[in-house]
């Protein structure tokens, strides 16, 4: 069963919004967690794909006009809530899938202390 | 590769890691072996000419790298070359073939379908070590990527040689209950071949037919086993219909909408004549009366014809052998055919407790069904459109979606 792990960062308040405010070496122990996460479930046989996005600094939404040309809206820095990155896992079942959202979630946040922010876990469809 | 050779290399596959494992007792790096031999010969044969003994080939070059494997091992060791010479002097020679190598299938799928492993390891560690199919291959019929699933087969071997199951039949008791592993390991592998069917997914390997293909070689080394034959008719009797059960965009087509012209009639005459020999020899499991209603179905040739009583009769029986809440649930239909859509409905109840289905697509569809051959069209629509929400399948979604809309 294939499941998908978005962080959703900005649900877990302003502590990871001002992720650029952190320490050098917050940053480099939140990095160095999720990316021991990503190993583990690359050698566990259950990683399909993940990958990180950029920082909604630049994020549009878009819009078809009449024309079908393209009509931009944005930025919107205030957003309180973007997806920040994501994780398409293969495993055995729904609770496993939760334990790796849990493991994602408790990534360390300024001073080493688990940011415990919300991780949703929704289930993947098929096209069969 | 021509499809002949394809096929020939991957039946001697289980024959040819058999008689490695023998050999070397040493099941992972046998198993890379092969594939490597497979490999070379997939290569090389269609150049040079294939060989007059395939299977000997096959392994003596597997034997080769195996002892290109034991050789490095041992310089890593910093050991002697003595014990590499030793695996090669103690080998016996590669015509020495015994009748144990048609066994070796049925040993090595006792093996990958072990419960150590979880089920996803099970499956792709039999299409390997037994289908004789490659990573690659594996990897894309269950859409992950090639290095997913090689991490996958080799943490399955790790397993498998941590809990030191060794290279033999298990013994007669524990038999039964392992073959019920592997019978559930085949059907699982059908069952995923089968959705997954769509027409712009030609290149991705069949599943089912592999399924097909190893349930009968399951067959032939237990040709007595009922639940055995049982499986492989219920396989061809399923997928008879795979011509029928979809349409040109790969929307899903039930069986009352099916082109029954449409259906396999070769594959309902094997798994009907392959039924009937099993259910003559007594002793009547799950697989055999599952079979026994696909045949049910394929015998009316068009909707109306079906015999819906014979079909209730067959999943009364199944309802008593397990305790199966997708047996209640078909129950629930034939019963709704038989004796009205009110008597069915009330079946399915007890199922809104049953935590096994309680959130289930599958329930809202069938309570869908009914109510709608009740003459609820309201209630069928909510029920559709609470299916439509819980299926992850899109076809599957797409036609529920479809069912609310028309009663809308």
């Amino acid at each position: 069963m294939k499941y998908i792990l978005m962080m959703n960062n900005m649900t877990l308040g302003p502590a990871y919004a001002g992720v650029t405010g952190w320490q050098p070496r917050d940053v480099e122990a939140h990095i160095a967690y999720l990316k021991g996460l990503t190993n583990e479930l690359r050698e566990s046989g259950e990683l399909v794909s993940t990958e990180g996005l950029s920082l909604p600094d630049e994020a549009r939404l878009v819009r078809a006009g009449k024309d079908g040309a393209p009509i931009t809206d944005g930025v919107f820095p205030e957003s309180k809530e973007f997806l920040a990155g994501y994780w398409i896992v293969d495993v055995e079942n729904a609770g496993r899938a939760y334990a790796i959202g849990a493991r994602a979630s408790a990534a360390p946040g300024p001073g080493g202390e688990p940011l415990n922010m919300a991780i949703e876990v929704r289930r993947v469809v098929s096209d069969s | 590769m021509s499809g002949t050779m394809d096929q020939l290399l991957r039946d001697a596959a289980p024959q040819v890691l058999g008689a490695v494992i023998r050999r070397y007792h040493d099941f992972a790096a046998a198993e890379d072996a092969v594939q490597e031999a497979l490999l070379a010969a997939a290569v090389q044969w269609p150049r040079e000419g294939q060989p007059e003994n395939p299977r000997a080939w096959l392994i003596q070059v597997a034997g080769r790298r195996m002892t290109d494997h034991v050789r490095s091992q041992v310089a890593r060791r910093r050991r002697e070359e003595a014990a590499a010479m030793e695996a090669e002097l103690l080998a016996p020679p590669v015509d020495a073939e015994r009748n144990v190598d048609e066994d070796d299938t049925l040993v090595l799928l006792f093996m990958c379908c072990h419960p150590s492993l979880t089920t996803a390891s099970a499956i792709a560690l039999t299409l390997r070590a037994v289908g004789g199919l490659a990573t690659a291959e594996i990897a894309s019929a269950f859409l992950v990527p090639e290095s997913t699933m090689a991490q996958r087969i080799s943490r399955a071997k790790t397993t498998i040689k941590s809990s030191g199951v060794p290279f033999r039949l298990p013994d007669a008791e524990e038999r039964a209950q392992r073959l019920r592993a592997v019978l559930h390991v085949l059907y699982l592998i059908f069952n995923e071949g089968y959705v997954a069917s769509g027409g712009e997914k030609l290149q991705r390997i069949e599943l089912s037919s592999e399924a097909v293909r190893l349930a009968r070689a399951v067959h032939k080394l237990l040709p007595d086993n009922g639940e055995v034959a049982g499986l492989l008719a219920l396989m061809l009797l399923t997928d008879s219909r795979r011509a029928a059960r979809s349409g040109p965009d790969g929307e899903l087509i039930p069986l009352d909408k099916q082109d029954r012209v449409l259906w396999d009639r070769a594959e309902i005459a094997e798994g009907t004549e392959l039924l009937k020999a099993a259910l003559s020899k007594g002793s009547v499991g799950s697989y055999q009366l599952q079979a026994a209603i696909a045949a049910v179905h394929a015998e009316a040739d068009r909707v109306e014809d079906t015999d819906w009583p014979q079909i209730l009769a067959l999943y009364e029986l199944l309802k008593r052998m397990s305790d199966n809440p997708m047996v209640t649930l078909n129950h629930a239909i034939a019963t709704a055919m038989v004796r009205g859509p009110a008597a069915g409905l009330d079946l399915l109840r007890p199922l809104d407790s049953d935590a096994r289905l309680a959130g289930h697509h599958r329930l809202a569809a069938v309570r869908a069904h009914l109510l709608e051959m009740a003459g609820d069209r309201e209630g069928a629509v909510q029920q559709f459109q609470l299916a439509a929400e819980r299926t992850t399948s899109l076809p599957e979604r797409n036609y529920l979606l479809m069912q609310a809309a028309r009663l809308r």
